[in-house]
């Protein structure tokens, strides 16, 4: 054998190294908080406002209801008829995530998304009872001991109550929170919300406890569509190079000119997802600007101008370089992209507020007896049978008046009524917030031929509300 | 094999095959996968112990839970009729005249008689009950033995024309052609008369020379209009309906050939609970009549024998 062995190749596989972001307060450390503070509030208190739409119908102010199939949302009640209005939200919240891309760069990662917010919430935690960074770091080399035991059981217990906690809040959308709550603790709860709460603890426990970052750089899609998505026109959190370059520390006596930077480490100290921000722009940088405030905190202390790192775009990074202005910030949100996205997704909003003002609250089903298509009555009358669905969706019985239209000569009943009450139309109180079955008998006079017939509805009370559904009359002979 | 060796860039040995210079890793599965595979024995060994699972040669092995999906099936059963036990105990003590006045139990009645008729009627009557020539259809109006709840049901536990049932529905039309009672030409004129009742035909000499045999022959039954009698269940012969055709021929066929179709006494094969559903049902077609009522008693129903 030869004695030069080529070099190993290197490792595919890199290791998590474990990130603890020390504690850092600023101006965006503030605006974190209280994003925090709404989108945690927003969360766990919705389930548990009322908002009273009468005797019929349940008071929780957002609740979908599966059971009923109803998606209530303040004055909102959709019908699962009417679903394209969930399905025009989830697209509005699509659209929304590029609207605020295009706008402010990747501010849902840095500062909204739920992995962002509840990782934030736990490293809290761990600063709360570890200590800060150094602490943290100390603790995690130190070997077992009882000390160690006992931080490590006290955190991932708080870990777990907010888990539970978490999981708890979100079954209460889907049934009445106060109600559920009892019997979630009296164990009366269907078994689906165990499960429910029991899968949501687990994946709160582990991808905020544990996974954090990582959920951002290996598992999530959206930094991926996110990195498409950007360009030179996006803000986002930027190392001015050509100020910070060459960084180090000034020797006393040195000559050598050097950047602003002077290598401290606090940027990348106080990362949450453990990056070096100096890199230049990455899939890791989640731009929730703490290292601005890290970096600020520290320029401010040399004296030296802040925004050294700091939300820029490339263009104007190139810009300020060459000592040109930089755009100013009205100009940087309002671009041609972000007024086309904020005009699409106006236009769904807007278009979906429409309907929902002008949509009746009364529709109509008709299914037509096949087996038999048609029937031939002693006195040669042809009639047909139907099964009508009324759906009155208001949350008060009405009086609706159904008619025919089309067929000459036809009349219908009901299976409730006499043959000897037949009319051209009919009255009927629906119940409230249902949908109310009605079997009608049509006959017409014998030798009437298939046709199309119309029914029609009309409410009669003081809102009114119209329906009407297209079906046809068989008669023998017909087609 | 001889030509094992551990490979330089992963330190896994090889398989000791090669060819044309490809060798292959002997990489060891990852344990994750190792414990799932020998979890699966374990609850492998553990299923065939407990379930049933090697096949002998009249049963298989009865595992000890006992467990069958017949026997799983049976309880399945049984906890739905259990669940139906009240409102089936509440029909059998309802009069079947006096269910209009309860909407729940006679919706209850109509849903099992629904089911119900799938299961017994539909081979004759059609799975809409539209029934088909020979066969009556039961949306209609038009009724042989009468309309109301209480005839269907006697109708349905009886029988028509079944030999074996006493109170069976009784009637027989003479073959008049057939047995000689009227000759070919007769025939040919009663029926063009018959017609003339349903406005079919008009009502020409062959029609006028018909209504004399047929006041000779046929109003016993028919009546004098033809409108029929439900006590003999005498079709009425001036409506729309023919339940085995209305054209000449088809009228001559009938009255040279009488036909006596015959419908099953269901009060010997299912119970008066079911046999009252299924009234229930049938009425519930659009064709059901009002039960009679005694003048001035207009709630109370009709006396039961």
């Amino acid at each position: 054998m030869n004695a030069e062995a080529p070099p190993p190749p290197p490792a595919l596989y890199a290791k998590r190294k474990a990130v603890f972001p020390r504690q850092i307060d600023g101006r965006f450390r503030r605006l974190k908080w209280l994003i925090m503070a709404v989108a945690l509030g927003v969360y766990y208190v919705t389930p548990w406002l009322r908002w009273n739409r009468g005797p019929y119908s349940p008071d929780q102010a957002v609740l979908v209801d599966l059971a009923h199939r109803r998606f209530y949302m303040f004055a909102i009640e959709i019908w699962p008829q009417e679903f394209y209005f969930v399905a025009g939200l989830l697209i509005m919240a699509g659209v929304g995530l590029f609207l605020v891309t295009s706008a402010v760069g990747r501010a849902w990662c840095g500062y909204a998304c739920p992995q962002t917010v509840w990782t934030d919430l736990f490293q809290h935690i761990d600063r709360f009872i570890d200590g800060d960074r150094n602490a943290q770091l100390r603790l995690q080399a130190a070997p077992w001991g009882p000390g160690k035991i006992a931080k490590r059981a006290l955190k991932w217990s708080i870990y777990l109550g907010i888990a539970f906690w978490t999981g708890g809040a979100w079954i209460m959308y889907f049934a009445d929170a106060p109600t559920l709550t009892r019997q979630f603790w009296s164990g009366q709860a269907a078994p689906v919300a165990y499960a429910t709460v029991a899968v949501l603890t687990f994946t709160t426990f582990w991808l905020g406890g544990f996974m954090r970052e990582q959920v951002c750089i290996y598992m999530c899609p959206w930094p991926r569509i996110q990195s498409a998505m950007l360009d030179e026109k996006s803000l986002l959190v930027t190392y001015k190079d050509w100020r910070g370059e060459p960084r180090g520390k000034a020797a006393k006596g040195s000559e050598k000119p050097l950047g602003d930077c002077i290598d401290c480490g606090l940027c990348t100290a106080v990362c949450p997802t453990g990056i070096d921000i100096r890199e230049g722009s990455q899939i890791g940088c989640i731009t929730c600007a703490l290292c601005i405030d890290a970096c600020d905190r520290v320029m401010g202390q040399l004296g030296r101008p802040r925004g050294l790192i700091d939300y820029a775009t490339l263009e104007d990074s190139e810009r300020e370089m060459k000592g040109e202005p930089a755009t100013p910030h009205r100009k940087l949100i309002w671009h041609p992209r972000t007024l086309v996205y904020f005009g699409l997704w106006s236009a769904i909003g807007l278009t979906m507020l429409f309907l929902l003002g002008t949509r009746h609250h009364l529709a109509l089903n008709v299914a037509k007896d096949r087996n038999p298509p048609y029937m031939l009555l002693s006195s040669g009358e042809v009639r047909n049978a139907y099964t009508l669905k009324l759906r009155n969706m208001e949350g008060r019985p009405r009086r609706i008046r159904v008619s025919l239209e089309g067929v000459p000569g036809a009349a219908m009943w009901t299976d409730e009524t006499a043959r000897s009450t037949s009319a051209r139309t009919l009255t009927v109180t629906a119940a409230p917030d249902q949908t109310m079955p009605l079997r009608v008998y049509v006959a017409a006079p014998a030798g009437t031929a298939s046709q199309p017939l119309e029914f029609e509805l009309e409410a009669l009370d003081r809102e009114g509300g119209e329906a009407s559904y297209h079906t046809r009359f068989d008669a023998p002979g017909g087609d | 094999m001889a030509n094992k060796r551990i490979d330089e860039p992963t330190g896994t040995e090889t398989m000791g095959h090669e060819w044309d210079g490809i060798e292959e890793l002997d990489t060891p599965l990852p344990r994750w996968w190792l414990l799932t595979f020998y979890a699966c024995i374990l609850f492998a060994i553990g299923y065939v112990v407990v379930y049933p699972a090697i096949p002998l040669a009249t049963r298989g092995t009865p595992g000890l839970w006992g467990w069958t999906s017949r026997g799983q099936l049976a309880q399945e059963m049984d906890k739905a009729k259990g669940e139906h036990a009240a409102t089936l105990a509440a029909l059998a003590a309802t009069p079947i005249e006096t269910l209009p006045g309860k909407p729940e139990l006679m919706q209850a009645a109509v849903a099992g008689g629904r089911a119900a008729f799938r299961v017994n009627c539909v081979q004759c009557h059609g799975s809409g009950a539209a029934g088909s020539r020979g066969y009556p259809n039961l949306n209609d109006d038009d009724w042989l033995w009468g309309g109301d709840l209480r005839t269907i049901e006697t109708t349905i536990t009886h029988g028509v024309r079944f030999p074996g049932d006493d109170a069976t529905r009784q009637s027989l039309m003479p073959s008049f052609g057939h047995d000689g009672i009227l000759s070919a030409a007769q025939v040919d004129d009663v029926a063009s008369y018959v017609r003339s009742l349903a406005k079919l035909e008009p009502a020409g000499a062959a029609a006028q020379r018909g209504a004399a045999t047929f006041a000779a022959n046929c109003v016993v039954c028919h009546g004098a209009e033809g409108k029929g009698s439900r006590a003999v269940g005498a079709p009425n012969l001036a409506d729309a309906i023919w339940l085995y055709g209305g054209s000449h021929a088809d009228v001559v066929a009938s009255v040279t050939n009488a036909h006596a179709g015959v419908m099953p006494a269901w009060g010997a094969k299912l119970d008066p609970v079911t046999i009252k559903m299924l009234a229930a049902y049938v009425h519930s077609l659009g064709g059901g009549e009002a039960s009679p009522q005694t003048p001035g008693t207009a709630n109370v129903p009709a006396p039961v024998k």
